[in-house]
């Protein structure tokens, strides 16, 4: 007797629980094997690239925020620097050293939300998420106390950043910086060597550091295919030249290289955090702009290391108050160029871990 | 650069700065695998690809970087003509062009030849017109275009 | 500075008791030491012994209850004996106070559970837990089961809408029947029957029809998926349950769980500890059949959302809430029954009353099922299949070789039964974890031959080149 299958679709999300948002996939499966795999996305899509066309250069930086509200920092900084390359505008070393402590902050929020939902998809009920969820409150907190909101932040400005930390942001953000060397040794006491997340994320959805680069793909992703590339040492923006701190390589490129990427990333942003804490210059924290900043006509990529890898920022200048053309060059997105290839062929959980590894933010993809 | 390309590639470059090189569009795949390929260049990662219209044309930039070497090439094609701008797909030689080149098309309306599946992204098929051109709607005292969004008149009349 | 005070139960205030609240307490305290002083002099003087009073034992007061309405239907006229038999009262009356019994002990026992499961959740999670509804949030499963009760049943356009309505109905009855005959206390058991171990296993398999019923007439991709491998994790981890409940019928000579439960206590040796291997492939199966971590594949709401009941709202999805959380106490149960000793406790079940005792350590294993739940991931489906197949049922197909014969070595070598007990529990133990070993290792499982490795630090960039570079140093 033979027994014959045929394909079906399955539609997972635009509300599902491991989409991370309103972000849809088509999966043709033959029984539990994917056959086909299709993204469908723009659900949340707000055409912030039309909009900024629209509003001044410091009218632009809270829509930044709302790209990849996982990372708010990194992303006003992105768009700071290129404002900043396009109008030629001098940032003094203070607000050069706060960005790169927010930022860094803002990476150990961004991962430790990362690797939290990358285990809760693997099957672990909520917990390292909860858990990993602590650290991330206090870091939100300190951006309460330094600037009012929590995820969208619109701290950055063009030539500095909006406020000097309050008094008391210093003694809480050491307390923080103390602390979380013990948190993540916790989290690889509790999760490195667990023998069901070890059969999960091994040598699922593996890049070679060849289709890694070929592909676009960036941040932890690319780092864990081997491939040491960090813009943090390749550009050296902000201060990030002053500091010691190493980037963790991959070996396979599979799930837990990313997961133990991010992981050790954290640690060396701790390392980063207290060294610019250390050196933090006095002195002004902005430089004052024009308030309608008009830049000469021309054009400026600026890309910074966010917590999901290169995302840069594309500004035209025609003279006007306005960008005449503001691209963002979304990691989360393109971070999924090979989501196919990695994707079919395996089982439908395989395909779960790995879309958790990729660490997509939905409201970066859409924009 | 641009002097080695002039010579390794004649017709394609059209203009240079110190800061980026524009070609010819029919021979954007050749200038970019030939850079792709240069072991000197070693344009391995096609970093951003996005479009800018300027009225009359349209200016598809390719930003593209070496890791090995550490450097950033900035490639731009001019595509004429709106209503059927078009440019060949530099997917064959970048994967990582295939959802680059996609939102482009979504959003600019530049097709990309050669894509393997080039469809709206963020907005569904049979949506009128591309709404990152400067035409897409009508801004007083700026540009013409439609007056008022798609859909707008007739999601007032089905309620 | 603002904290997040409510995420860390570390930071929460040590709350201290006024003297206004300590001295009722301490009169309480007082009086029930006198109490159980009290107790243990009655219990000494043996003047509770065998009384319908005796709250160690309530099967004697169904007992004496039973006799009592013995006596009164004894001069029942001829024909009713003819049609209805002669103790057709005490029958009836006894049944209906077993099932009222089951059926409020369940109900009971699911909303407290509720409750303390997701204060346990809570805990784990460094987080409160429900803390509003009611004093410590103790009324909040009945505002669930309230609001639950309130909401519209949603039925899928394209769902077949009889076989929709039955699974919850049919999931409810065998998640009721499996307590039927577990023993409570010597004689407190419902159903009593002598072929309890093959009623337990052909009740506790009715569900996966209602499951795979439930996926089908959903019709629902997620439902479907769900229940396919529902059914087919069902089917395989039956097989290894099943041969761990043989060695336990081996061992002790019978299918009766109260005979299994009075060997335990009549030769004060739990069958978990003498035989660890049938206890974990029985744990282990049972949460694959439970549907609980890590074996929750077929409800993985990171892959397939809630699997089979994904389609369900309202009350139907509270049944099966509520038959999931059910039969994980149930297991509990069974563990307690057939592993941990059931109502005995080396003499103390003496002292307190057996359904205790034996009510410690179902919430023991029920607190076990929380924290594998509270901690692990979740396996893949072909993962779980292999490892039943290839792993749980040869090896305990070899345990239950090696409880035959000692078995047999049991029963005929003339000395104190403490020897051999004492002998076979090494030899088990020994043999548990070479086996797991040698198994492991004979399937193919080398953990250090591939050595965990933590990322590569560098301070160059770089790329292709880099990595190649990075590649071979390693």
């Amino acid at each position: 007797m033979t027994t014959a299958s045929e394909p079906y679709v399955l539609n997972i999300g635009p509300q599902h629980p491991s989409t991370h948002g309103v972000f849809r996939l088509r999966v043709v499966m033959d029984g539990e094997r994917i056959q086909d795999i299709d993204m469908v996305v723009g659900y949340l899509h707000r055409s912030m690239e039309k909009l900024a066309e629209e509003r001044t250069y410091t009218q632009n930086i809270p829509f930044t925020d709302r790209t990849d509200y996982l990372a708010a920092m990194s992303n006003n900084l992105g768009y700071c620097l290129a404002a900043e390359r396009l109008a030629g505008i001098e940032v003094p070393d203070r607000a050069s050293y706060l960005r790169v402590i927010f930022a860094e902050l803002q990476r150990l929020a961004s991962h430790s939300m990362a690797n939290g939902t990358f285990i809760n998809d693997a099957g672990a009920w909520q917990t390292p998420l909860m858990y990993m969820f602590r650290e991330r409150e206090k870091i939100l907190d300190l951006f309460e106390m330094t600037c009012g909101a929590r995820l969208t932040t619109n701290y950055m400005r063009i030539g500095g950043v909006a406020f000097d930390p309050p008094a008391e942001f210093f003694p809480a953000v050491n307390a923080l910086i103390d602390e979380l060397p013990d948190r993540i040794a916790e989290y690889t006491e509790l999760l490195v060597d667990n023998e069901i997340l070890l059969a999960r994320s091994r040598g699922v959805g593996v890049v070679s550091a060849e289709d890694a680069i070929n592909g676009s793909l960036v941040g932890p992703v690319l780092r864990a295919s081997g491939v040491p590339w960090d813009l943090r040492k390749a550009e050296a923006y902000c201060a990030y030249g002053d500091f010691d701190f190493e980037i963790p390589v991959g070996h396979v490129g599979d799930c837990y290289d990313r997961f133990m990427v991010r992981l050790e990333e954290m640690r060396q942003s701790v390392r980063i955090i207290r060294q610019a804490l250390d050196g933090l210059p006095s002195g002004p924290h902005k430089t004052e702009i024009p308030l309608a900043l008009r830049p000469a006509p021309g054009e400026a990529y600026a890309r910074v290391e966010g917590p999901r890898g290169e995302l840069g920022f594309y500004v035209v200048s025609d003279g006007g108050p306005a960008p005449f053309r503001f691209h963002i060059r979304a990691p989360s997105l393109i971070n999924l160029s090979l989501l196919r290839e990695m994707a079919v062929g395996t089982s439908l959980p395989d395909a779960i871990v790995t879309l958790g590894s990729l660490d997509i933010v939905v409201g970066e993809i859409d924009r | 650069m641009a002097g080695r390309l002039r010579r390794s590639l004649p017709q394609a470059v059209v203009a240079e700065t110190d800061e980026w090189v524009e070609v010819a569009p029919d021979a954007i795949v050749d200038v970019v695998r030939w850079l792709h390929d240069d072991p000197d260049l070693d344009a391995a990662q096609l970093s951003n690809l996005c479009a800018t219209d300027r009225y009359d044309h349209f200016e598809v930039v390719y930003h593209l970087q070496s890791l090995d070497q550490n450097h950033q090439i900035v490639v731009k094609a001019r595509v004429g003509e709106h209503e059927r701008a078009s440019l060949p797909s530099v997917y064959p030689v970048y994967k990582g062009a295939l959802l680059q080149e996609r939102e482009v098309y979504d959003l600019m309306g530049v097709r990309f030849e050669g894509h393997p599946d080039l469809r709206r992204m963020f907005l569904w098929e049979g949506y009128p017109g591309f709404p990152l051109r400067k035409d897409f709607l009508q801004i007083t005292g700026h540009h013409p275009g439609l007056p008022h969004f798609p859909f707008e008149e007739a999601g007032r009349q089905e309620r | 500075m603002m904290r997040s005070a409510w995420l860390d139960p570390v930071r929460e205030p040590t709350r201290r008791l006024s003297p206004q609240v300590l001295a009722p307490l301490a009169v309480l305290l007082v009086a029930f030491l006198a109490l159980n002083v009290a107790i243990a002099v009655l219990i000494v003087s043996g003047r509770l012994d065998g009384h319908w009073y005796d709250f160690r034992d309530l099967g004697n007061a169904v007992q004496a209850l039973r006799e009592w309405l013995d006596d009164r239907t004894a001069d029942q006229p001829g024909w009713l004996s003819d049609l209805l038999g002669d103790h057709w009262l005490s029958y009836i009356v006894t049944a209906l106070i077993g099932a009222i019994g089951i059926l409020s002990f369940v109900g009971v026992v699911l909303l407290v559970l509720i409750w303390v499961e997701r204060r346990l959740i809570g805990r784990i999670q460094v987080r409160r837990g429900p803390n509003r509804v009611g004093p410590f949030g103790l009324l909040q499963p009945f505002a669930d089961a309230i609001k639950l009760i309130q909401k519209e049943t949603l039925i899928p356009r394209g769902a077949d809408r009889f076989m929709f309505y039955l699974p919850p109905v049919l999931v409810f009855i065998p998640g009721l029947l499996v307590w039927a005959p577990v023993p409570w206390a010597p004689h407190m058991s419902y159903l009593d029957i002598n072929v309890g171990v093959l009623y337990l296993i052909a009740i506790s398999s009715l569900s996966t029809l209602a499951i795979f019923m439930a996926g089908w007439s959903s019709n629902n991709h997620y439902a479907l998926l769900g229940a396919m491998r529902t059914v087919a994790m069902m089917i395989s981890y039956e097989i290894p349950l099943s041969i761990a409940l043989l060695s336990v019928v081996l061992f002790t000579g019978s299918m009766q769980l109260s005979e299994i439960v009075q060997w335990q206590a009549d030769h004060n040796m739990w069958l978990g500890v003498l035989m660890p291997l049938a206890l974990f492939t029985f744990f282990f199966s049972s949460t694959a059949e439970l549907n609980r971590t890590p074996n929750d594949i077929a409800e993985a709401e990171s892959e397939i959302v809630a699997g089979f009941h994904t389609e369900y709202s309202g009350m139907k999805f509270g049944l099966f809430y509520a038959v999931e959380l059910g039969n994980a106490v149930a297991v509990a149960a069974f563990v307690g029954t057939f592993f941990l000793g059931g109502w005995s406790l080396f003499g103390l079940e003496e002292w307190v009353p057996p359904y205790l005792v034996f009510a410690l350590k179902i919430a023991a294993g029920y607190f076990v099922l929380v924290w594998l739940r509270g901690t692990l991931p979740r396996f893949r489906l072909d993962q779980l299949m292999m490892f039943a197949w290839k792993y749980l049922i040869p090896i305990s197909l070899l345990q239950v070789i090696l409880v035959a014969f000692e078995r047999s070595i049991f029963e005929h070598w003339d000395v104190p039964g403490v020897i051999p007990l004492a002998l076979f529990t090494i030899v088990n133990a020994v043999f548990a974890v070479r086996i797991v070993r040698f198994w492991a290792r004979f399937l193919g499982y080398r953990p250090e031959r591939e050595t965990l490795l933590a990322p590569t630090l560098t301070r160059s960039v770089g790329g292709l080149q880099a990595a190649q570079r990075m590649r071979t140093v390693r």
